[in-house]
């Protein structure tokens, strides 16, 4: 496996985060991808976590369910990737 | 307000103002690796960069790409996230050799790449010798995990810009944002007006 | 939703240093007194934040090693390049200050009401011995006498984290059972493992699995793992396990990243 393989996280790594966006507790909710239709929980989720920002994609597909990124307090959320999140 | 604890700095300390080191930065010996998603892993058999939209598409697979005039270039990078690297050194091809192939008009491109990263650049900053497309590191072939087989070069924005994997670029009349640009980065990051995010 | 108050809106808090233990050359345990902690479950972690006095702002994660009803304490590794472990292991001193938010987590939890009363499999990978730790810890002081394996994959026994602790449950021989891995160095006798954890060693070790029926679910009673450290242990480790037959809803995954630490 190579090194950045290593690096990726999982859902529990951004819990902290999903409270400051969501209000809740996410990291059992269950998201539906978009593009291959994997059902998992957001605990589960590959996260790829760096200074840039927080991307989280299926595992199944790679697809991108999940874009974060916190600029001057403000954070930009995308979940376009996600067909349903509960 | 926050607590100050006690006795805690930074890590790395700010360059001192220089020629070399934007504002703002601090200079690494290393090489971090930051990414949005898996590495791929294109064979070389199966890899191609092109040119896209203009009136004379142009690509080449790797063998024609690797019988290109090439160089090689020492350069500092710059990354948004406050590393600079001094004195880095690539092989590769100029944008100025590829560009040179298509007639074109378009003012902007977007990079695209294997595993769909994109980023946005004026053509104009790919040309006159300030960008390439390069496949060797410090005299080794690029490892996957710093962007090979190819990744783009333009050392004088912000190393968002200089998209790993990349596998051409789309020639337009707009310009559009790319991944991170869309997330609130800034579409041109000019690391010398610390153009880091929109808005700067 | 944005905008809205919602009850769980997490808020960072002042936490005092209470007290501090050396549990290896590298890795120290801070107890953290936070007025107001509203209490946390076996296998939550908190955020941590540094001020320094330019103002610069450095935020990590860290499991809770305490279990629920103690003081909440946080286990902390020395990587060598860090910014925030340095401190927290050399330089922090009783009475210092840090921000703290949490509890955080829902799914890496042990909580024998909703979590059933399966025997629980647990496996780290160096430093996620942490939140593993945490939940033997709330299973001894609930009175719990659900069977537990804890699977420890560790570079050499200097490395093992709450040593002491975890031969005292072995000794104690109250249904919790510490396995050792010592993949790199081993002292002399040694007859453990030596080597990083792989499918033969996993099917020795874990609680089997009755096989069942595809459509029903495990019942609560099933074996539960636990999987915490290094992603590339988790990923081996928990592959082992389904290929062993454990449904993967009953293996929950908690993945530190390359160096042990989120």
């Amino acid at each position: 496996m190579d090194a950045l393989e290593d690096r990726v996280l999982d859902g529990n790594a951004i819990g902290g985060m999903l409270i400051e966006v969501f209000g809740a507790e996410m990291t059992t909710a269950v998201g539906t991808c978009g593009k291959c239709g994997t059902r998992g929980q957001v605990a589960e989720m590959a996260v790829y976590r760096s200074e840039l920002g927080s991307v989280v994609r299926c595992r199944v597909c790679d697809n991108v369910l999940m874009v974060f990124v916190a600029i001057r307090e403000v954070t930009c959320v995308d979940l376009r990737g996600l067909a349903s999140l509960s | 307000m926050s607590p100050i604890s006690r006795g805690f700095h930074r890590r790395h300390q700010e360059a001192e103002p220089a020629g070399r080191v934007p504002p703002g930065q601090y200079v690494t010996h290393d090489f971090p690796v930051l990414s949005a998603g898996p590495t791929p892993h294109t064979r070389l058999s199966d890899w191609t960069f092109s040119i896209e939209g203009s009136q004379s598409p142009a690509s080449w697979t790797w063998e024609e790409f690797q019988a290109l005039p090439h160089e090689t270039v020492t350069v500092d990078i710059h990354c948004v996230t406050r590393w600079s690297k001094l004195d880095t050194a690539w092989t590769g091809v100029s944008l100025d050799v590829l560009l040179d192939a298509v007639s074109y008009t378009a003012p902007y491109v977007l990079a695209f790449c294997d595993g769909g990263y994109t980023t946005n650049l004026p053509v104009a900053d790919l040309t006159d010798g300030k960008a390439w497309v390069a496949y060797s590191y410090n005299g080794s072939a690029l490892a996957p995990e710093h962007g090979g087989p190819a990744r783009l070069l333009v050392p004088h924005l912000y190393f968002w810009k200089s998209a790993k994997w990349v596998r051409g670029l789309r020639l337009r009349d707009t310009d559009a944002p790319g991944f991170w640009e869309t997330y609130g980065y800034h579409m041109y990051g000019d690391p010398w007006r610390e153009q880091r995010y929109a808005g700067d | 939703m944005a905008g809205t108050a919602v009850r769980g809106r997490l808020t960072w808090q002042t936490a005092t240093v209470g007290t501090v233990t050396d549990e290896t050359s590298k890795v120290r345990t801070l107890s953290l007194d936070v007025p107001g902690w509203g209490g946390h479950q076996a296998g939550q972690h908190l955020d941590i934040a540094l001020t320094a006095d330019d103002g610069y702002r450095a935020e990590r994660s860290y499991s809770i090693a305490s279990a629920p009803g103690e003081p909440v304490a946080i286990t902390v590794e020395r990587l060598d390049d860090g910014e925030v472990s340095p401190y927290l292991t050399e330089d922090v001193q009783i009475g210092d200050e840090i921000e703290v938010r949490g509890p955080i987590g829902g799914y890496f939890i042990w909580d024998p009401p909703v979590s059933g009363d399966g025997p629980l499999l647990l496996a780290a990978g160096g430093s996620g011995v942490v939140p593993l730790r945490a939940i033997i810890r709330h299973r001894c002081l609930v009175g719990s006498s659900v069977p537990v394996r804890l699977l420890y994959s560790v570079r050499s026994q200097a490395e093992v984290i709450y040593r002491s602790e975890l031969d005292h449950l072995n000794q104690e021989a109250d249904g919790v059972k510490v396995i050792y891995t010592l993949t790199r160095q081993q002292p002399p006798g040694w007859t453990g493992y030596a080597r990083r954890v792989d499918q033969q060693m996993m099917a020795e070790v874990v609680w089997p699995v009755a096989s069942a029926p595809a459509a029903s679910a495990p019942p609560a009673s099933a074996p539960l793992a636990y999987v915490c450290g290094p992603t590339n242990f988790v990923e081996a480790v928990a592959s082992d396990l389904v290929a062993l037959g454990y449904p993967p809803q009953r293996v929950k995954t908690e993945r530190f990243g390359a160096t042990g630490t989120p």
